[in-house]
């Protein structure tokens, strides 16, 4: 160093490495920050370590084996991704499924809806500092989850929803359960909004930071409850709907910045705490309505879709997930994408994050709910 | 004869040794039992802690540890040896000292810490007459000592050649000198209505007249600010953003280990233990049974008063006040930096210059 050098004080920036062991990337995310004291400059995602060739694993196994790989693309919503890639084939296969299923497919899936939001919600109560919410949260997740295991022996990669039907028929007194559980949860709801949602600190530390405004939301592919935070309707289960939810009467909620401005990170966690509310609304519906009937009826023997391609959309607990499917005839898919939403929504973080605070970058993050095993596939 | 200091003197006069060698021994006494109390504190109240905190969420806590074969069963006491065990874990991890640190600050500055918390202990009052030494500069002796822990914390921060320890060591900095500020003038208001530093002399005359708490209604204010201005300088939710675990992993205690780890930890208990009987003592009566609280009732009344007494109240209060401690990290989020830098400078800071105003301007009316 010359003497010049030392008469002059230099603030330099720093780069902050944080993850992919860090506690709140939620998952092994690595987050390239360049920081100014507090202030964050810059911010690089840097994703792909636990990237699983999904993709081209799907090009080697058979339709029925794909399933059990889409559980682990989104492990907090294994449903969902079951789901989605079983109305891809179903498309393609031009099945008409019984009623009975389509039921058992909506029960399941919103009370999946409803488990994942949990854990969303509470882990950004934890991101935030606030500890209590996550094991209140993660004590309701746990009777949803005791529900999927009466149901199929799994509790969180369930392999239930395969093409052309479910893999067992609901348990004799599956019904009866999760009618207890949701007159158990409405109360417990409520208890959590009372403890986070109108905290104090909670709403000054999550209002007005990190606001996705409609535009920047729709330019980079943002879904799900992340978009509709911005006041956007976008809702494929009301836009698009797919299996049976025309059929059902709820609402699409949406933020309203009843703290701050619309699109900011109070109203992404307050559209998915919500969002729980018309879970249950369906729930209560699909379980009123449930006809008998039975579920393997339309199951196929071979799934051997014919040559040609098929896209089809779904709406995940983060968003669209999107399955493109081409078929050459044969068994196995001749190729398979899908559209992470978890993945687009996470492109949008470095736009909205730079300039704010360190701890404002993990509330962002927490905020968009993200899940790695989604977004690296 | 009404400090610890000076009855262990004349108890070892006998000796007939030099005046220099015996304060020499009873110094080293009492340290020990000062290093006895924090240990036995920071293991009950992490036990407290833990179990507070599973209750809160609807948990058990510990539940399995036992004492020679007693385990609690499925009470409140249940896993009554976790702590002890997690002690005796802690002290027999091994220590690991990073290659690139700063070797030396990093083994002296978990010490520095140490000896902020132990020395304040010297000035803190347990009841008529147990304290270790009650000098006439009490207070002030207790403020100076309790702020010793900052060097420490920048050393730890620093020498660990760490990013995550060096934002933690920043913040930390910051967040106590600030909040020394509002607590400082909280401290002054009993000061100026006594006209004495010393702790003795501010329970005495809230045992004549009414405990400081309710006083006059700035009193009332200022006893928040103290304790709230507390909260922050022991590092608590929701002022705990040096070691907030889900931004900075665990702030300046990131690459500490081991017996250096269970130092900080005990430092932390025990500056928690200062600022709640600190509180106490200023506020809430000190060793005064609540009965005292307006000097309504006649003294035939008081007959749960006395010395010994007077630990189990202040340590009851002591307690409570810790208990709202927990309360407070189990229910808040914590707040971020610039909103607690606000909070400081823009809240506690004109209030309690205030109170200190009103408070003064009082006296010379009543006086």
């Amino acid at each position: 160093m010359s003497k010049q050098d030392k008469s002059i004080i230099k603030a330099e920036e720093m780069v902050l490495n944080m993850g992919p062991q860090h506690p709140s990337t939620h998952g092994v995310l690595r987050l390239k920050i360049r920081t100014d004291g507090e202030i964050v400059s810059k911010i690089d995602p840097i994703m792909g370590y636990l990237h699983r060739c999904f993709e081209k694993h799907c090009e080697n196994l058979s339709y029925e084996q794909v399933v059990p790989f889409t559980d682990r693309c989104d492990y907090l919503a294994s449903m969902h991704m079951n789901h989605a890639y079983s109305i891809a084939v179903e498309k393609m296969l031009n099945i008409e499924l019984p009623e009975r299923v389509e039921y058992i497919r909506v029960i399941v899936a919103e009370l999946q809806r409803i488990a994942s939001h949990l854990v969303a919600c509470g882990v950004f109560g934890l991101d935030v500092g606030a500890i209590t919410p996550f094991t209140w949260a993660l004590r309701d997740r746990e009777r949803i989850l005791d529900l999927f295991e009466m149901l199929c022996g799994a509790r969180l990669l369930y392999n239930y929803i395969w093409p052309g039907g479910v893999s067992h028929d609901l348990p004799p007194n599956f019904i009866q359960y999760t009618t207890e559980f949701l007159d158990y949860f409405e109360p417990m709801l409520k208890e959590f909004d009372d403890i986070l949602t109108e905290n104090m600190i909670f709403v000054e530390r999550t209002a007005d930071v990190g606001i996705i405004t409609p535009e920047v939301g729709i330019n980079f592919g943002v879904s799900g409850p992340t978009l509709r935070a911005s006041g956007i309707s976008h809702d494929l289960r009301k836009d698009e709907p797919y299996s049976i939810y025309n059929k059902f009467d709820f609402d699409v909620p949406i933020g309203k910045g009843l703290m701050g401005t619309v699109g900011d990170c109070w109203d992404r966690y307050w559209v998915r705490l919500r969002e729980i509310d018309e879970s249950v609304k369906i729930l209560r519906q699909a379980i009123a309505q449930l006809p008998d009937g039975d579920v393997h009826e339309a199951r196929p023997k071979k799934v051997r879709p014919p040559k040609g391609e098929v896209y089809s959309r779904y709406e995940s607990a983060r968003g669209d997930v999107g399955f493109y499917i081409i078929s050459d005839g044969k068994n196995i898919p001749y190729r398979l994408k899908m559209r992470s939403p978890a993945f687009c929504n996470l492109s949008v973080f470095s736009e909205i994050s730079e300039g704010w605070m360190m701890s404002d970058v993990i509330t962002i993050l927490g905020s968009l709910d993200i899940v790695l095993g989604e977004i690296d596939r | 004869m009404n400090s610890f200091i000076d009855s262990l003197l004349s108890m070892l006069s006998f000796t007939e040794l030099p005046y220099s060698i015996l304060v020499v021994v009873a110094i080293l006494i009492t340290g020990v039992h000062i290093f006895l109390l924090m240990a036995l504190f920071a293991t009950l109240a992490v036990y407290f802690e833990r179990k507070v905190s599973a209750f809160m969420q609807d948990r058990l806590g510990p539940m399995e540890v036992g004492i020679l074969g007693f385990k609690g069963g499925k009470k409140f006491w249940g896993g009554i040896g976790q702590t002890i065990a997690d002690a005796l874990k802690l002290l027999t991890t091994e220590d690991i000292l990073p290659n690139d640190a700063d070797k030396k600050l990093m083994i002296i500055a978990p010490f520095i810490i140490f000896m902020g918390a132990l020395l304040t202990f010297i000035g803190i009052p347990f009841s008529e007459g147990f304290i270790i030494s009650d000098f006439n500069i009490g207070i002030f002796y207790v403020v100076a000592t309790s702020s010793v822990g900052v060097i420490g914390i920048i050393l730890a921060g620093w020498s660990s050649n760490n990013k995550w320890s060096l934002y933690g060591a920043m913040r930390s900095a910051a967040q106590i000198i600030s909040y020394e500020i509002p607590l400082g003038l909280s401290i002054l208001l009993p000061v100026l209505v006594v006209g004495s530093l010393e702790m003795s002399e501010i329970v005495a005359w809230q045992a004549e007249h009414r405990w400081f708490i309710l006083h006059s209604p700035f009193t009332f204010i200022a006893f928040f600010i103290f304790f709230i201005s507390g909260l922050a300088e022991t590092n608590r939710t929701p002022f705990d953003i040096p070691e907030a675990e889900s931004e900075l992993v665990a702030g300046w205690m990131t690459e500490y280990s081991g017996f250096r780890w269970a130092i900080f930890f005990l430092s932390e208990y025990a500056s928690m233990l200062i600022i709640c009987i600190l509180s106490s003592v200023l506020f809430l009566g000190g060793w005064l049974s609540p009965m005292t609280i307006f000097n309504i009732f006649p003294d035939s009344w008081l007959f749960f008063d006395g010395p010994l007494w007077g630990v189990f109240w202040l340590f009851s209060k002591a307690l409570f006040l810790i208990f709202v401690m927990m309360w407070f990290r189990w229910t808040f989020p914590r707040l971020r930096v610039d909103q607690l830098m606000h909070l400081c400078w823009k809240v506690f800071i004109p209030f309690a210059l205030a109170n200190l105003f009103f408070v003064a301007i009082l006296e010379l009316i009543f006086l």
